[in-house]
């Protein structure tokens, strides 16, 4: 197999933009359509618009038509938003609610088909292909991480291991004796694998592994590097969200600067998140998407809360379909710390920039007197560790000081030891809210 | 004679000093002698201990954040003024003291001291020229 030609699942990466567009338009119109004739509370605020799906005729009357926001799929739980009757639906998934009810999604044949494409592509744009050795520890079930890259990566005929999260000892036994060539996971989880993998004595430098694929949660580009150092892979970061169809809304590329977002599926616009008017190309804002092929739940408008950008350039790599700036940070994970805004984001980069500090740490927000208190617990690494009670305050003072760069606000630092910070078998916890509110 | 110390992280919480202690007794492990730096917020436990590479070893399996550092052993006469003319010599070369503690034992009759200075090296020779005698591995651990 000549592995610098792509696989044909790829093809729509590559199409012209004029054709992209079109795609787009079509698509739109048909969306539109269906989620007017089959989903009430869509219907209804067309028509408090005064608007009819005949009036999208270009894309960009996407602006007019209604927002959707989580409150919505909450609203409608279980199946209000649905688009098609359940004869024809064959999968739900649900997002787990921090608060209450879960969100539930579902899915038609077609839906597992153009999910099943885009995680294809998605793999194929980290470089994987058929015969890779696929260790698939997002997990099983309700969670669309699971089953969304197993479809994909089976489909692109790798053989898949689908150990699901968990068990880290069992899953570098499995990623050494299986001859693991790419993983799937959280980055915070891979971060772990690299902690435990030392501990037991198993270099995965040495190891056939060179790629891995991680979503789920944001995590920086210092993380990447990170990671890329101590495991000798490949990081790539894949974009998506279970409200529009799980994993494979976007990824990055080769030449890991942005994700890919898979237009001919799903149409992307940056809002500002205050006025909520759209933004000039490359502005920062809210990523807000419409499905353009789903049909058990078309999303029109979904209000993602993740600030990003489009990049302006195209991609050196050729493909036609625009990136995106990695998700740094959520407009709704925003901390409000005596009045001043964080993101737990800001203080991970905080903690970055002091050499040596992994970014294994934990937010733990309180009310003293009304007040609101930020702690941030650190694990102390071998590398910062100092004999000298003078070096270890000075490295305590040092790491306030570049948090406070970032975020305006001084924060009370507690040095802890290793592996006191609960570790995440998915996504990190990263913020313990103790405040009464 | 430079030896090896070496230092634990320890948080501030009850039970966090006989963890580390018990981690030793398992593998066998004896400790010469040791000195814990304590803040509010943390601690520093140092300890000398003769198989230093087996119980850096079996303490980092156990998750502490262990460091070597080189630390003097220093003898010092057991009579009033002992450690007054050391400090003096240390003085008059400049050294700079990080910290200091005592070995439980005397050593033949002696008392010892372990000293961290900024600079083990320079420290050992400045002692040295005055006559000084530091303990190595071999006197440090024959007594027990």
């Amino acid at each position: 197999m000549n592995m610098t030609e792509h696989h044909p699942i790829s093809a729509p990466d590559f199409m012209p933009v004029n054709e992209l567009r079109a795609t787009q338009l079509s698509r739109l119109q048909r969306t539109v359509q269906q989620a007017y004739d089959h989903v009430p509370l869509f219907h209804r605020r067309l028509d408090e618009r005064g608007l009819k799906p005949a009036d999208v005729r270009s894309l960009e009357d996407v602006r007019r038509l209604p927002f959707t926001v989580k409150a919505d799929l909450r609203d409608t739980y279980p199946y209000g938003l649905f688009a098609a009757p359940m004869k024809e639906i064959v999968r739900l998934h649900a997002s787990s609610g921090t608060t209450g009810k879960p969100i539930v999604v579902a899915y038609t044949q077609d839906d597992i088909r153009v999910w099943t494409e885009t995680i294809m592509r998605s793999l194929v744009s980290c470089g994987l292909h058929a015969g890779d050795i696929v260790q698939n520890a997002y997990g099983y079930g309700l969670f669309t991480g699971g089953l969304g890259a197993h479809y994909g990566a089976e489909a692109l005929g790798a053989t898949v291991i689908p150990i699901s999260g968990g068990n880290t000892e069992r899953q570098l036994m499995v990623m050494k004796d299986f001859g693991v060539t790419a993983i799937c996971c959280t980055p915070s989880y891979f971060l772990h694998l690299i902690d435990q993998s030392q501990q037991m004595g198993v270099d995965l430098k040495k190891l056939p592994l060179r790629a891995g694929v991680f979503g789920a949660e944001p995590w920086t580009e210092n993380m990447r590097e990170r990671i890329e150092a101590q495991s000798n892979i490949k990081a790539y970061d894949i974009y998506g969200l279970t409200e529009i169809i799980g994993p494979g809304v976007g990824i990055e590329c080769a030449h890991q600067a942005g994700l890919h977002i898979f237009e001919d599926h799903f149409l992307a616009e940056i809002i500002d998140p205050e006025t909520l008017e759209p933004l000039p190309i490359g502005s920062e804002g809210e990523l807000v998407l419409t499905t353009l092929s789903k049909q058990a739940m078309p999303m029109i408008r979904y209000r993602t809360r993740d600030i990003t950008a489009f990049y302006t350039e195209p991609c050196a790599c050729g493909r036609s379909i625009r990136r995106i700036r990695r998700i740094g940070r959520r407009s709704d994970d925003m901390l409000i710390i005596r009045g001043i805004n964080v993101f737990p984001s800001q203080i991970e980069a905080g903690l970055l920039r002091i050499e040596g500090t992994l970014p294994h740490y934990q937010i733990v927000l309180t009310r003293e007197k009304d007040l609101d208190q930020m702690e941030v617990q650190v694990e102390v690494t071998p590398e910062v560790f100092s004999d000298e009670v003078r070096g270890l305050e000075e490295l305590r003072k040092k790491i306030v000081r570049s948090i406070e760069t970032i975020t305006g606000i001084r924060v009370a630092l507690r040095l802890v030891e290793p592996h006191t910070i609960q570790r995440s078998e998915g996504k990190a916890k990263r913020v313990i809210d103790k405040r009464n509110m | 004679m430079k030896i090896h110390q070496l230092s634990v992280f320890l948080e501030n919480k009850p039970g966090q000093l006989r963890t580390a202690c018990e981690v030793l007794a398992k593998a066998r492990i004896n400790l010469v002698t040791l000195s814990l730096a304590d803040t509010v917020q943390f601690g520093i436990l140092r300890l000398v201990i003769e198989d230093w590479q087996k119980a850096k070893t079996v303490l980092e399996t156990a998750g502490c954040v262990v460091k070597v550092t080189e630390v003097l052993a220093i003898e010092v006469a057991d009579q009033p003024g002992g450690l007054a003319q050391i400090l003096e010599i240390v003085d008059h070369a400049g050294l700079n003291i990080e910290y200091m503690y005592a070995f439980t034992e005397k050593r033949g009759g002696k008392a010892a001291l372990v000293f961290r200075f900024e600079n083990a090296d320079t420290a050992e020779q400045a002692l040295k020229a005055n006559g000084i005698n530091m303990l190595g591995d071999v006197e440090l651990f024959r007594r027990a």
